[in-house]
């Protein structure tokens, strides 16, 4: 007994990852009930906001199948404009979800148990929006299913050499991996719902979901060890689905695209831009729902440094494109960078730089990292500065061609304007109906970090086991 | 001969017969996983094989003190990695070279490395899906019957319950004698669990 106490003191104290003295039955009523009560006012407000701005997006998608994608201001010299903008901004949201979900866990980040859940949730429903402009933008939706090797009357086939087509692959097995390994996590924690559940109908509806989970010990072996090997899975691939968005522009050979720095610097990117969307979201449900003691404020400062590191990745991207421009002694490569800075999109190429480079440094202050109102303003900021880099990246680089004749300044129509937000209430209303439904919180996972889930911990409390 | 490979095919996927009777087993409560593990390391020692310890987090250290070696579910993924690479890489080369060759800029009409970017993603797509899909056969899930549902107590099992159950199909089953060991081994509740949809409470 004493040697036991000897070790524990030597352990250093590493601030506990659920506060409050929560126990596991604390756990899972604080999450579930939220999805067993009528949701708050704020809830309804924000539905119908979303729901509003989902219409929008539908009319605007109707309006563009209905007249094809002239009614956008994609026009020669800048053809990508807008959608391929908003394409590649969404999905580098969602990359946050499957870095927090599978790489921190992979590293043994306790602390992510507590925010892996929503983070997944936001990855599908941001790749969802980011899926949708591709398809939109091939003009003629109906014939979509060209992308995919399907046997066909014209006897053709897609063309495997081209990076658009990896770009259908890379982004739709993304998205199928990304809903598998969130679903395998869900399966426990919907056997607790079930378990609650007092209405017959919600408990077959649940029963069905859970697929007859009793957490069973022969059962958390396989299960772990799937967990374990979708996490790893899914670390290669999240780093290969930016890189292949990436191809999109590095693979061509347009100056100010054919750069291999692109495919690091697109990872990195996209993990500072879902930072920061994981930021706006949880500052919001976790005030809202009541779970500060779940997410605390270190989850948070934890974040915060991320975006840090990740926002000085970037910008040290953005220098080294720079350096590398003027080192090639390529005159068109020098002119594309010189444009971007100084030219007519001047101020979004500084808008972007400020955005993402200066203004996460402001983490490096210990208080500001834990200023709940500083850190909802960042969030907000890094993504408005992470959609202006995708829109530097693909305008700039298109609007001053070759040919000096056909020289153009993009301007986006009311449509576009439109889409981009309606696209908001896309993820939006996917996002709340989730906190409605499912647990937002990974229940079994954060019981696993409280203390008291160690046999151990038994060993040196036995007055525990007798009181209990 | 083939009804007795079923059924320990079953049982490895923790789906267990019950007896002539109805009774499918015994199912105790534990106050908390330190007694919950030294439970399952007595049963386990006792000579049981069938039983089972359920809890609403996966608990370390229990899958040796249950005698459990490592799961398989590794090799199945390793099959289904296979079939991804193999898939991705014969249907480029086929689709481009065989079935309709297309010249696009002199380019040949199949090489390895622009193909790796499919190779890839179809690699991790069917090792995923053969993952998750060898974890449900093994698990034997979805099971939307099981008799331990009849229980009242077990719905806790997924909030901050902790049980053990031994089947009645293990060989040294008794139900007196077993549950006694149970007991011993500090059970809060011991519980008949029949395959008829009623059970019995016996408090300690």
């Amino acid at each position: 007994m004493s040697a036991s106490t000897d070790k524990t003191v030597t352990l250093p104290a590493e601030p506990p990852l659920v506060t409050g003295n929560l126990g596991f039955h604390d756990i899972t009523q604080l999450v579930s009930y939220h999805t067993e009560k009528r949701p708050p006012s704020v809830w309804y407000m924000a539905i119908a906001v979303s729901s509003t701005l989902l219409c929008v997006l539908l009319l605007m998608i109707a309006y563009l199948v209905w007249n094809g994608i002239g009614v956008w201001g994609n026009n020669n010299p800048v053809g990508w404009g807008w959608p391929i903008v908003n394409f590649v901004f969404w999905v580098g949201i969602g990359h946050a979800g499957t870095l927090i979900s599978a790489i921190l866990f992979l590293f043994r980040q306790q602390w992510r148990t507590a925010i892996n859940r929503s983070a997944e949730a936001m990855t599908l429903f941001a790749v969802i929006c980011a899926l949708l402009f591709p398809t939109i933008h091939v003009g003629r939706i109906w014939v979509i299913y060209w992308t995919l090797p399907l046997p066909n009357q014209m006897e053709m086939w897609p063309q495997f050499k081209s990076p658009l087509l990896w770009d259908v692959f890379a982004v739709s097995v993304y998205f199928m991996v990304s809903l598998i390994f969130w679903y395998v996590g869900l399966v426990p924690d919907l056997a607790t719902l079930r378990d609650r559940a007092r209405n017959a109908f919600r408990r077959r509806i649940l029963g069905f979901f859970s697929l007859g989970w009793t957490g069973a010990n022969r059962h958390w072996r396989n299960y772990e060890k799937t967990y374990l090997l979708l996490a790893a899975l899914a670390t290669p691939l999240v780093l290969s689905v930016h890189s292949v968005v990436s191809f999109d522009f590095a693979v061509s050979i347009i100056p100010g695209w054919h750069t291999t720095i692109f495919p690091p610097y697109f990872v990195a990117g996209a993990i500072f831009s879902g930072f920061a969307m994981v930021m706006t979201l949880l500052i919001l449900a976790r005030k809202i729902y009541g779970i500060q003691n779940i997410i605390t404020m270190d989850h948070l400062e934890k974040m915060a440094i991320i975006i840090l590191l990740t926002g000085s990745m970037v910008g040290f991207a953005y220098i080294t494109e720079f350096f590398i421009a003027w080192y090639s002694q390529v005159e068109y490569e020098q002119y594309a960078f010189l444009n971007r800075a100084t030219g007519p999109y001047a101020w979004a190429y500084w808008t972007m730089m400020s955005c993402n480079l200066l203004f996460p440094q402001f983490f490096w202050i210990k208080r500001l990292r834990r200023s709940i109102p500083f850190l909802f303003l960042t969030s907000i900021v890094v993504n408005i500065g992470m959609w202006f880099e995708r829109f530097v990246i693909t305008v700039t680089s298109l609007h001053r061609d070759f040919l000096p004749s056909s020289w153009d300044y993009f301007n986006p129509t009311i449509v576009d304007v439109l889409t981009l937000v309606g696209s908001f209430g896309l993820f939006m209303a996917l996002f709340l109906i989730f906190l409605r439904y499912l647990p937002m919180v990974a229940i079994a996972e954060v019981k696993m970090v409280l203390p008291e889930s160690d046999p151990h911990y038994y060993d040196q409390h036995e007055s525990g086991s007798e009181t209990n | 001969m083939f009804k007795k490979l079923i059924q320990s095919v079953k049982a490895t996927m923790g789906i267990y017969e019950a007896q002539e009777d109805g009774v499918y087993g015994l199912l105790a409560e534990f106050p908390n996983p330190g007694v919950l593990i030294s439970a399952a390391r007595k049963v386990h020692s006792s000579g049981f094989r069938h039983f089972d310890t359920h809890s609403p987090f996966p608990i370390h250290g229990m899958d040796r003190a249950m005698g459990l070696g490592q799961s398989k579910v590794g090799y199945i993924t390793l099959i289904g990695s296979a079939t991804g690479l193999g898939l991705a890489t014969w249907m480029q080369w086929w689709t481009s070279a065989v079935d309709y060759p297309l010249n696009i800029s002199g380019k040949p009409f199949f090489a390895i490395e622009p193909s790796i970017p499919i190779m890839f993603e179809l690699t991790v797509l069917f090792s995923a899906l053969f993952a998750v899909g060898g974890m449900l056969v093994l698990n034997g899930l979805p099971r939307p019957y099981n008799p331990l549902f009849y229980s009242r107590g077990f719905s806790r099992t997924s909030d901050d319950a902790f049980f053990l159950h031994i089947a009645a199909s293990d060989p040294n089953f008794d139900l007196d004698q077993t549950e006694s060991l149970l007991q011993e081994a500090g059970a809060k509740t011991v519980e008949v669990i029949h395959d008829h949809g009623y059970s019995e409470l016996h408090t300690a």
